[in-house]
Parts: C-alpha cells; sequence; structure tokens
C-alpha cells in the first residue's frame, strides 16, 4: 500500500522538469528533457483508471456473487431503478479528472511545439525506404547523431509517402508528409544509442525503415561533425562508401555480389553487362555514370523501370559521383 | 424430457414457410435476411480471422515466418513483406467493414428489430434486400482485390501510397467501400424510418427497448457520416484513375486533407460499432438481472450523446499530422466528452446487478465480461485522447490493443452474447451451455492473453504494421500469439456451439431468458409475420413483473393473461416444493 500512496503523492505534485518516473518499468530509456514529463503524464492517468477499474470490476464480481440466481431466486428484492443523485454524481467526479487530463496533455504538447529559437536544426528526408539526415554543413548520414544538452530541432520532409519519425527514448513521434514541412525538436539528456523508428506505413519494406539515434557529449559534437564531414582527406573509395550510405545506395545496391532491389555493385567492374533491352554493355566509368544519373536509359536486365530515384543528378556533386566509381571499381572484378 | 407437442419448430414458421434457395435469397422477410447477413458476417469474420492468425503467426518470436521455404522456397525477404503487408490489410478491412459494421445492427439488428416492435417488418422490406445484395456485392469487390496482386494500403487507404504505388487493388477496395457504405446508409434509413413509424400504440419512446435507442443512434451516423466515406473513396478513385490533383502534392493536392476526410467518417464508424453493442449489453445485462435497467433514461440519452459527439472528435486521430497545434487542442478536449457518457452506460449496468437475481447464461457471461473489456478499453482511449502522451502512443501496439479491446472485446463479445441470446429466436432451439461456458473461457482468456501485452509493447515503443520487430519487443509478441491461438480454438468451438444448436439444440420455449421486450411474446421460430393475430400489448420494457417462469415450459410466459388461469404457475410455491428449476443457469 506504501509504494502506490507514494507514487499517488508523486503524481499529485507534477515537477517542472521531471525527473524519470516508471514505477511498472513500462517505458523505454529516459533520454530527453521531456520524457519524463511525458511518462508523468501517462501514470497519473494510469493511476486513476486503475482506481476506476478495479472499482467498477469489484462492484461487478461482488453483486454477480452476492446477487447470484442460485441464492437470491428468481425475483430479487425490490431495489431502485434510477438515482438522480448517482448519475450527476459520476458524469461531474469524472469531469474533474478528465479536464485535468487534458490540461497536462496540453501544456506537455504545447511544449513540444514551442521550438526554442536557438535550436540546431537538422534535415530529415525519409523516402521509401530510408533516411537521409542533413547537417547545417551539408554532411549527410543515414543514422542521426546529436549533441547531449543541445536543443534540437528535425525538420521532415518526404518526396514520396507518408512517414513517420519516432524516437521511443524521447517520446518524440511526428508525420512525415510530403508536399510540406513539419518541425518537432528534443533536448537529448544523456550520451547513448537509441532506436528510430518509421511508425506511419509506407509500403513493403516500411518495418525495415530504422535509424539508429547517437547522443554525444555536446563538447565532442562539432568536432565529429568536421572530421566527418571532411571526405576529401579520406581515400576516394573510403569517400565513396559513406557516400554510398549517406545518399541512399545502400538500400538496395549490396556491395558483395548478392541480389537485392537493385543490382550489386560488387564483382562487376570491368565486365560485360547484360542490359533490359538484350544487348550488353561494358561496365565501366561511363556507364556507371550514367546509370547513376540517367538510370532508366540503360536499364539492367532483371530490374523494371523507374525503381530507382532519377534524381541523383542534382542529389550528387560531380565528386561525389566519382567517389561512387571509386568505390564499385574497389569492389570490382578483375 | 418431454417438449409440448404445439412447439413451434413443428407448426409453419418463417423458415419453413417457403423453400428453396431463391426463397431465401429474393426474400423480403426481415428475419431471413437477418440471418443471411449473420452467416456472411460469420463467412468474413472466418476470412479475417484467418489473416489474423497468420499475422500473429509471423510475429510471435522474431525469426517466425509463416512462409516455410520448403514450401514456398522463392519467397524472398521483400516477397515475404509484401505478403504481410497485403495480410494486415485485409485482415483490417474486412473485419471493419464486412464484420464489426454489419455485424450487430444488419445482423442481430435486422432480425430483432421489428419484433421488438410488433410490426411485421421493417418499414421499406425491399429496400432492406438491396441492402443486403449491395452487402454481397461489396464482399466480392474485396475479394476480387486478390485477383489483381492483393490490396496493401492498410484499411486506411492513405494517400500518397494508395494513390501511388499501390497497385489496382486500390480501385476493387474503394468501390467495395464505397458500396458497403451505400448497403450501411440505406439499413440505417431503413430503421430510422422503421423506428419512427411503426412503434405499437402505447410504446412511447421512453417505452422503447434499449437496444432499439442504441440502434436508433447507430442508423442516425450511418446516414449522416457514410456518405463521407463514399465521396472520399470517389475522390481517391477519382485521382487513381484520371490523374486529378486532390491529395498528391504534385499533382497540387493534400494528403492531409484525405485524412480529415477519412476520419470524418471513421471515428463516427467507431461509435457504428460499438453503440450496438452496447444496447445488446443493456438487453443482456437487464435480462439476466432479473431486474429493471438501472437509469434507463441515462442509458438511452447516452447513446445520443454519443453519437452527437462522435462527429466533432476526428482530429483526434491525426495530433501527429502536422495539422494545426489549435485544432489538436480543441479535438482532444472534445475526445474527452465522449467518456462522460461512456462511463455513464457502464456505472448504470454495473448498478443494474446490484439486487438483482443474477444468472450465468453464457449471454451474461459475455455481457459481464464486457465491463472489463469495455473497462480497459475505453479507458486507454483516455490515454491517446491526452495529446502530450499520445505523441509517444500514436501508431504503437498501445493503439492496436486499444481498439481491439473496443472493436473485439466489447463489439465482437457483444454479437456472440447476443447470438447466444437470440439464437432460441432464430433457430427455435437452444444452444449447449457447457459448450457455450467453455468457448467463452476460451475467448475471454485467450482475448486478454493476446492484447494485454501489446499495451506494453506500444509503452514499450513497438510501430504497429512491421513485418518484423527487434528483439526487445520479443516477449509480448510471444504471449500475444499464445492468446491467438486460445482465441482460435474458442472461436471454432463457438461456430460448432451454433451448429450444433441449430442442428440438435434442445426446442427452446417461447420465452426461455425471461426477456420482456417483445420478441419474447412470440413463438420460437416466430411464424412469418411475427405474431400469430395482433401484437401483444405493450409494457415496460424491463418490468420483469410482466413475466412469469413456467416451469413445465422451462420458460417464461406473460403474467397478465394468466392471472385469471387457475393454473399460474408459483414460482415461489415450486421452489418451496423443491422443484428442480433446470434453465435458471444459476
Amino acid at each position: 500500500m506504501m509504494p502506490l500512496l507514494a507514487s499517488a503523492l508523486a503524481v499529485l505534485q507534477q515537477p517542472q522538469s521531471a525527473p524519470p518516473y516508471d514505477p511498472l518499468g513500462m517505458f523505454p530509456p529516459n533520454a530527453s528533457h521531456n520524457a519524463g514529463t511525458s511518462d508523468w503524464v501517462f501514470y497519473f492517468i494510469f493511476w486513476t483508471c486503475l482506481v476506476v477499474l478495479i472499482g467498477v470490476c469489484v462492484a461487478t464480481l461482488w453483486f454477480a456473487f452476492r446477487y447470484r440466481r442460485s441464492k437470491v431466486g428468481l425475483i430479487p428484492q425490490d431495489s431502485p431503478h434510477h438515482s438522480t443523485t448517482l448519475e450527476i454524481v459520476w458524469s461531474v467526479v469524472p469531469t474533474f479528472f478528465l479536464v485535468a487530463m487534458f490540461w497536462y496533455g496540453f501544456k506537455d504538447y504545447e511544449d513540444r511545439r514551442e521550438i526554442p529559437n536557438d535550436a540546431y536544426e537538422i534535415h530529415v528526408n525519409a523516402a521509401k525506404w530510408s533516411w537521409t539526415f542533413t547537417y547545417p554543413n551539408g554532411y549527410q548520414s543515414q543514422h542521426l547523431t546529436v549533441p547531449a544538452d543541445r536543443n534540437v530541432r528535425l525538420r521532415l520532409s518526404s518526396p514520396d509517402v507518408l512517414h513517420s519519425v519516432f524516437i521511443p527514448a524521447f517520446r518524440v513521434k511526428l508525420d512525415v508528409v510530403p508536399g510540406r514541412y513539419n518541425w518537432l525538436w528534443f533536448r537529448a539528456i544523456e550520451p547513448g544509442v537509441f532506436p528510430l523508428y518509421c511508425t506511419e506505413y509506407c509500403g513493403q519494406q516500411h518495418s525495415q525503415m530504422d535509424a539508429r539515434v547517437t547522443v554525444m557529449p555536446d563538447a565532442e559534437f562539432d568536432a565529429w561533425l568536421a572530421k566527418e564531414s571532411d571526405w576529401g582527406a579520406l581515400p576516394p573509395e573510403v569517400a565513396g562508401l559513406k557516400t554510398y550510405g549517406a545518399n541512399g545506395c545502400v538500400a538496395c545496391h549490396t556491395l558483395d555480389g548478392s541480389a537485392a532491389t537493385g543490382p550489386t555493385f560488387g564483382g562487376m567492374f570491368g565486365t560485360q553487362k547484360q542490359l533490359a533491352d538484350g544487348s550488353t554493355v561494358t561496365y565501366d566509368e561511363n556507364y556507371i555514370r550514367e546509370s547513376i544519373l540517367t538510370p532508366n536509359v540503360k536499364l539492367a536486365a532483371g530490374f523494371a523501370p523507374n525503381l530507382m530515384p532519377s534524381n541523383f543528378a542534382q542529389a550528387l556533386s560531380d565528386q561525389k559521383v566519382d567517389w561512387l566509381i571509386a568505390l564499385i571499381k574497389s569492389k570490382g572484378a578483375q | 424430457m418431454i417438449f409440448p407437442a404445439s412447439n413451434a419448430l413443428q407448426r409453419t414458421n418463417y423458415l419453413n414457410a417457403q423453400k428453396g434457395w431463391w426463397s431465401w435469397f429474393w426474400t423480403i422477410d426481415h428475419k431471413r435476411l437477418g440471418l443471411m447477413y449473420l452467416w456472411g458476417v460469420f463467412a468474413m469474420f472466418a476470412f479475417g480471422g484467418f489473416f489474423a492468425m497468420m499475422i500473429r503467426w509471423n510475429l510471435a518470436t522474431p525469426d517466425t515466418n509463416i512462409w516455410d521455404p520448403e514450401l514456398i522456397p522463392a519467397a524472398t525477404a521483400l516477397a515475404k513483406m509484401d505478403a504481410y503487408n497485403r495480410m494486415f490489410t485485409v485482415h483490417g478491412a474486412v473485419m471493419i467493414f464486412l464484420v464489426i459494421i454489419p455485424g450487430i445492427p444488419a445482423a442481430l439488428g435486422n432480425f430483432v428489430l421489428p419484433i421488438m416492435l410488433g410490426a411485421k417488418d421493417v418499414a421499406f422490406p425491399r429496400l432492406n434486400r438491396f441492402s443486403f445484395h449491395l452487402w454481397i456485392l461489396g464482399a466480392i469487390c474485396f475479394i476480387l482485390t486478390f485477383t489483381v496482386g492483393g490490396l496493401d494500403t492498410g484499411w486506411t487507404f492513405y494517400p500518397t501510397y494508395s494513390t501511388g504505388s499501390a497497385g489496382k487493388a486500390v480501385i476493387f477496395a474503394t468501390l467495395g467501400t464505397f458500396i458497403l457504405g451505400f448497403s450501411s446508409i440505406f439499413t440505417g434509413l431503413n430503421f430510422v424510418v422503421t423506428i419512427h413509424k411503426l412503434r405499437p400504440p402505447g410504446m412511447i419512446w421512453f417505452k422503447m427497448p434499449l437496444f432499439l435507442w442504441a440502434i436508433y443512434a447507430t442508423a442516425v451516423l450511418q446516414i449522416l457520416a457514410t456518405p463521407v466515406i463514399g465521396i472520399s473513396m470517389l475522390l481517391l478513385l477519382v485521382e487513381y484513375t484520371m490523374q486529378i490533383g486532390i491529395f498528391t502534392p504534385e499533382l497540387g493536392g493534400d494528403p492531409v486533407f484525405f485524412q480529415h476526410l477519412f476520419w470524418f467518417y471513421s471515428h463516427p464508424a467507431v461509435y457504428i460499432m460499438i453503440l450496438p453493442a452496447m444496447g445488446v449489453m443493456s438487453e443482456l445485462i437487464g435480462t439476466f438481472s432479473r431486474k429493471p435497467i438501472f437509469g434507463y433514461k441515462s442509458i438511452a440519452m447516452s447513446s445520443l450523446a454519443i453519437a452527437v459527439i462522435s462527429f466533432i472528435v476526428w482530429g483526434h486521430h491525426m495530433f501527429l499530422s502536422g495539422q494545426s497545434p489549435l485544432m489538436s487542442t480543441i479535438f482532444s478536449f472534445l475526445t474527452f466528452a465522449v467518456a462522460i457518457p461512456s462511463a455513464i452506460k457502464v456505472f448504470n449496468w454495473v448498478c443494474t446487478l446490484y439486487k438483482g437475481s443474477i444468472s450465468f447464461a453464457t449471454p451474461m457471461l459475455y455481457a459481464l465480461s464486457i465491463i472489463w473489456l469495455f473497462g480497459v478499453g475505453g479507458l486507454t482511449g483516455l490515454f491517446l485522447s491526452t495529446m502530450g502522451v499520445d505523441i509517444h502512443l500514436h501508431d504503437t501496439y498501445f493503439v492496436v490493443a486499444h481498439f481491439h479491446f473496443v472493436m473485439v472485446g466489447s463489439a465482437i463479445f457483444a454479437f456472440i452474447g447476443g447470438i447466444y441470446y437470440w439464437m432460441p429466436k432464430m433457430y427455435g432451439r437452444m444452444a449447449s451451455e457447457k459448450l457455450g461456458r467453455i468457448t467463452w473461457a476460451l475467448n475471454f482468456i485467450g482475448f486478454n492473453l493476446t492484447f494485454l501485452p501489446q499495451f506494453v509493447a506500444g509503452t514499450k515503443g513497438m510501430p504497429r504494421r512491421y513485418f518484423d520487430y527487434d528483439p526487445e519487443f520479443a516477449v509480448y509478441n510471444w504471449w500475444s500469439s499464445i492468446g491467438a491461438a486460445f482465441i482460435l480454438v474458442g472461436m471454432v468451438l463457438t461456430l460448432i456451439a451454433v451448429i450444433q444448436a441449430i442442428t440438435r439444440g434442445r426446442p427452446a420455449p417461447a420465452n426461455p431468458w425471461g426477456g420482456v421486450t417483445l420478441e419474447w411474446m412470440t413463438e420460437s421460430p416466430p411464424p412469418e409475420h411475427n405474431f400469430e393475430g395482433d401484437p401483444p400489448e405493450v409494457g415496460d420494457p424491463y418490468d420483469v413483473s410482466l413475466v412469469e417462469y413456467k416451469n413445465e415450459l422451462d420458460g417464461f410466459v406473460p403474467a397478465k393473461p394468466m392471472a385469471s388461469d387457475p393454473n399460474m404457475y408459483d414460482y415461489r410455491a415450486s421452489l418451496k416444493a423443491g422443484v428442480a428449476h433446470t434453465n435458471l443457469h444459476p
């Protein structure tokens, strides 16, 4: 009984910036500034509902047992059929609790919607079925890395269908809607690695559309970003591997020769490539470049047209195309 | 046991008055249409249930998969995902549009409503037949989606996925939804007119059985809300086939606009599903407590209140769609308002039990368990209407568990309870109590085992509509799948119990349970036009002193006409004399 009372008391005084509150262990790690508030509101509703539910069910069971037909017979004793007092009580009393739930939920929601002006913006592009996170300096990655203790704002966009960003450890979620931007923000509170899921059904590989969220100490973040962004200092095939990951090639093309949504990059360079129209072509630098920028022109045998996005002429710089060529060469067959 | 020779089964009744399949297919008898809806809904329930079991099989462990490589060697990972996406889509669409929405109103409602009114049929019998034929056509459209690659949009048909890459199945499915919508509208229209125009003398609005109040509220929703889904489906078809920009941004449309249209219907549709179940609940709780229902007017009015409020809460499905925070706030506030009339009903049901004479017959077991199931389903709705908490829970398994508690735990359980309750009237035979109780226990345990763990999977962050999942969610999914196996056994046995009752059940008396509403004042099964001669006089639908138990019939008879009968059965005296009351289900 005491722990329950203690919980009830904790519930009654909602702290401003709530510490982790998860007595039943129902939530993922508490890793953002308002995860505690969100959980606190959850448990406020939970304890309230539990009391009501136990009350109703105990009354049901007790009445059903106490007034069972084998005991009271077919003709029950007289009892009232209506009570205006009761009707008013059980309409009005719950209303107070419902208004409290609404209010706490509203305050919490308001906090998630008021994006601080100083927030660090990362652009999130959700396309079937991978994520691209673009940092202010243009660096792109398939996974999200954010500094701890800094306000971060995600700007969401989608070129194809509805998606939804969901980071359980931060208790944040927002739909990614084609044709408009949506914003969400959070402040991570401790370093760690957490999952990010797509939670709006988006077709075939919806369940595979996840990413890693890494929270690193604020002090290390800028140095990390600078190092990751400086691909020019890397060997071209390593920069190619990063491009391959950051620009989404990885979603459809393997490097080890195995089949996937698109043709593999492994063991191909210098071979004769079979095309969909029956002809063959030499798999060289020009073929790679043409296939990236205009994928439908020389379609590989066994693959449907328009599977591959045709916007890489805009999305990839010449240098990145060169890096990709270097990568494919390094996995080549010669 | 000896049954009266005058048993209604041997006389001309609506089941044997005409013969041949054409006499069923082209019937305008509301009772026959009700039965055909019932079997149609059973078939669709089996169809949708099969996919539910496949889903649970696939999700039992993080690496189970239902596509055994030995059986389907060519099934690559991607083909498996495609198959899974089609399964949950068909499961959802069939269960909602073809099972739960027509379940209680069209099957039970059609059978019971005119008899409850003492009428010979609904107001427009031919329109009623047309509704049923439209229902069949709609069902065929859904089955046809399999011939064009299957539907994988989810039952919500959200663009731009549904207008883009989803394939031709969208055409059949939206056409099916459009046709089913009209079936639903016509049924609702029929019921509204019937209740307004065919009530017998003496049945003022506040003497109407609560089932009729619930069906009335439902019918109003069907008439007013369903046209909107029809329009949305047409717009979707127009965009899909003619590339006219309505929902797709490239063509100048807005995908969130579709969500508004869709939920403007589909949220009231949730109440189209639950209101009739609440009506069945009120009948069951009243009859099996042998006591006037507590707070009749509150229950009746709360049905109307729910119907009205349900029109202005649709935006709570869209807190995270990017709609304006002001709109979300208003919708959240209004959503909490629905909780009040829903709670009023539950409190009144519980108070009805107080000082009653509670029978534990199978229909009542379903009714009593609904107090828990609807309690959980309704209260978990509060978490989702709280904007801040919904951010985390939206589109997770918490939502899946919540709406299954409401739509299956409450609506389907009420449907089964109602079938057990009215089966003596439908087929003139009693179902086996023993089998009934066993199947209830299997269904109840299985249901809780399936869906309670999903709440925790949801709060832990497992998204819905996932083909596979991270290992941390494994334990919840495992228990959930075990529970599904219980439900499978329970539902198959329920079907067996129904078939056994129809073919070999004990002949039923006119009023086996002691109900006071008019359908219990005619024979089981009823004659072709419901009542021989004039319909009985209308009394208070919940005044249980109007009927009395008669041991030799193992059922109840009207008390009043018997008053002058020297053979009137004296229940109290029989108790003193130690007479066994076999059908009282103590």
